[in-house]
């Protein structure tokens, strides 16, 4: 079984660190989603999990093995990433993105073979990105090129998906759309998602476990019951908001008001 | 979502149409060998003595093992053909093919639409080079010209390299800055040169636009090696260079180790740019155009980008090179001269005919 697992790591920039000592552990079937102010560090944990940076202590497991001591093609054929406004390049057509997807599983001298064109075209059915496939990225809005680059995620056959702020930019229908479609990723191919949320209620709707940074460390993790309160909102985002159980499945909802009614709002929370 | 799909192993025998699209690509790179064929051909019947072309077949059949021609012509036609013509047309196959295709690898991996395989440095300093070759003693010329603008290309861009280095990684934009910095000083430093250079002026300029006009045998065999390998390193990575297409972060998460393959695209790109410029001088615009010309055509896809680019600069100069030497003949233009008249004019109407995004 695959998992991921982080021990005591530590990411930074050169001499700044940004984050200190994150141990957390995600198992399949199981969507995390990482929550915090700007700042706080989300993007770095995700790209100090793809290797982007390597950590300055700890260490990252990936189905138990030390992700430092794996070669890049190794480590993309087990996690994809969904950037976060990922620059597509606008002469190539949707399908030859999506196909890129294939490349930890090519070697140099190869080209794709009926199989990875195959596995192609599902993800683009799956992520009914397949309808404009022969189009040119230039041509393709926001929402289309981020759904395009969910598709190439899946073209890797990956065990883990990170996704980082795969709802900004979206319209709200996408974003539903979007998250929709990465839990049933994680539930039916039992796939770990890991994902970094800026807005609290898709986190508390979606995930399964939340991780609260605040400052480079983990404010507080678990459920979202657990995590999303009045209390830890705005002690972490320096926000006076209202959480209130959502009226279909209890989970926490954040409501937020201007300031005129502020007050109205603290009294109601209280 | 049609998220079932993803689970059905099965896989369909129907093809879409992308590899219908792939197949008219590979019939386009066997369309330009055969008009290069075509293209050397008959520019070696054209010249200041025109060849009919029965008798340059019949010379050209003539060398072929196991056939056997009755020779029907002077002599001095075979001398021409072989020891002038065909050394010649050569040369400025493999220098546009090698320039159009180190453009090409500049451009995707710098993702910038005005690079060429002169940005970081292998001009100014083979230019640098060749000059001081030009100030040596005339008898040493032959020999230190090309190899002193080899060296002070291949010199210049390491410098480039190295400062623009950080660490293990390579910022590209720092890259392009340093080797345009660097470029303006050994500018500086050739036209001072230049200036001093007294009588030899004349025989720097024409170097310095780029001519084929003595070229011999040994100069095609010095060259080949050089220009073979590096094209066949720079087609073997046409996916890497595809996929850095996303961005270097994209690149690494897709699992290409993007510093390495900077490191032998810039190595590859700059060797042949080197090799191509050493004998025949600095030739503009090939380099810039043929790549974008090819990418209007046939699209993006480096792994056909590059061999169609190799092709059709191949035909170009050899073109242009026919042109220079016949359009105001006995007098030689600079080819570099004829490549940005003729090309300029052609790129432009194909930017007209598009209408759309080129990069």
């Amino acid at each position: 079984m695959i998992s991921l697992c982080l021990d005591k790591v530590s990411l930074g920039y050169g001499k700044r660190t940004v984050l200190y000592n994150i141990s957390l552990e995600a198992k399949p079937g199981e969507m995390l989603g990482i929550i915090g102010p700007n700042g706080s560090g989300k993007s770095t944990l995700i790209r100090g999990i793809t290797r982007l940076i390597s950590p300055s202590s700890g260490q990252i497991f990936l189905d138990g093995h030390d992700a430092a001591t794996m070669s890049r093609g190794d480590l993309a054929r087990i996690l994809a990433v969904v950037p976060q406004n990922s620059a597509l390049p606008e002469l190539f057509t949707a399908f030859e993105v999506v196909l890129m997807g294939r490349t930890p599983h090519l070697g140099l001298f190869r080209y794709e073979g009926e199989k990875d064109l195959a596995i192609v075209r599902r993800a683009m059915e799956a992520t009914q990105t397949a309808a404009f496939a022969e189009r040119r990225i230039g041509e393709l809005s926001g929402g289309e090129r981020q759904r395009l680059t969910i598709a190439r995620a899946l073209a890797q056959e990956p065990k883990i998906i990170l996704l980082d702020e795969p709802t900004a930019h979206l319209d709200i229908n996408y974003q539903m759309e979007t998250l929709d479609l990465a839990r049933q990723l994680c539930l039916e191919q039992e796939l770990i998602v890991v994902t970094t949320l800026h807005d609290l209620n898709l986190a508390a709707q979606y995930c399964d476990r939340l991780v609260m940074l605040s400052d480079g460390e983990i404010y507080c993790h678990g459920t979202p019951e657990v995590v999303i309160n009045t209390q830890a909102i705005k002690e972490v985002y320096g926000a006076e908001v209202y959480v209130y159980p959502h009226p279909v499945n209890d989970l926490p909802a954040t409501l937020i008001a201007p300031e005129k009614d502020r007050n109205k709002l603290r009294q109601k929370s209280m | 979502m049609a998220l079932e799909l993803l689970k059905d192993t099965t896989i369909p025998k129907t093809t879409t149409v992308y590899p219908l699209r792939w197949r008219s690509r590979v019939y386009a790179i066997v369309g330009l060998v055969l008009v290069l064929g075509v293209v050397m051909v008959v520019t070696s019947a054209i010249g200041s003595t025109d060849i009919p072309l029965s008798t340059l077949s019949e010379v050209l059949l003539a060398k072929l093992p196991f056939v056997e021609v009755k020779p029907t012509w002077a002599t001095s036609v075979e001398t021409i053909i072989f020891d002038i013509r065909l050394p010649r047309l050569l040369l400025a196959g493999l220098v546009g093919a090698a320039l159009a295709v180190a453009g090409a690898t500049y451009q995707g991996l710098f993702r910038n639409p005005l690079a060429d395989p002169y940005l970081i440095g292998v001009a100014p300093g083979a230019a640098l080079g060749a000059v001081i070759g030009f100030l040596l003693p005339v008898s040493w010329q032959a020999a230190s010209i090309p190899l002193l603008a080899f060296a002070g290309a291949l010199l210049a861009v390491a410098v480039v390299y190295s400062i623009a280095r950080v660490g293990k990684t390579l910022p590209m934009t720092t890259l392009i800055l340093a080797g345009v910095a660097l470029g303006a000083f050994l500018a500086a430093v050739t036209s001072y040169l230049m200036i001093a250079s007294g009588d030899k002026l004349h025989g720097i300029i024409s170097w310095l636009l780029g001519t084929f006009s003595l070229t011999s045998w040994w100069q095609v065999a010095v060259v080949i090696p050089y220009i073979a390998l590096g094209t066949i390193i720079i087609w073997l990575h046409s996916r890497p260079l595809n996929v850095m297409q996303l961005d270097e972060e994209q690149a690494q998460q897709l699992g290409i180790n993007v510093e390495q393959v900077k490191l032998i695209l810039l190595g590859a790109a700059t060797l042949i740019t080197a090799a191509a410029v050493c004998f025949c001088g600095i030739i503009g615009f090939v380099g810039i155009i043929i790549p974008h010309a090819v990418r209007l055509v046939w699209g993006p896809d480096h792994r056909f980008l590059l061999p169609l680019a190799t092709f059709a600069g191949a035909s170009f100069l050899i073109l242009a090179d026919t042109a220079a030497r016949t359009v105001l003949a006995p007098t030689e233009i600079p080819v570099g001269v004829i490549t940005a008249f003729l090309g300029a004019p052609f790129f432009l109407y194909l930017l007209r005919q598009k209408k759309r995004a080129i990069f």
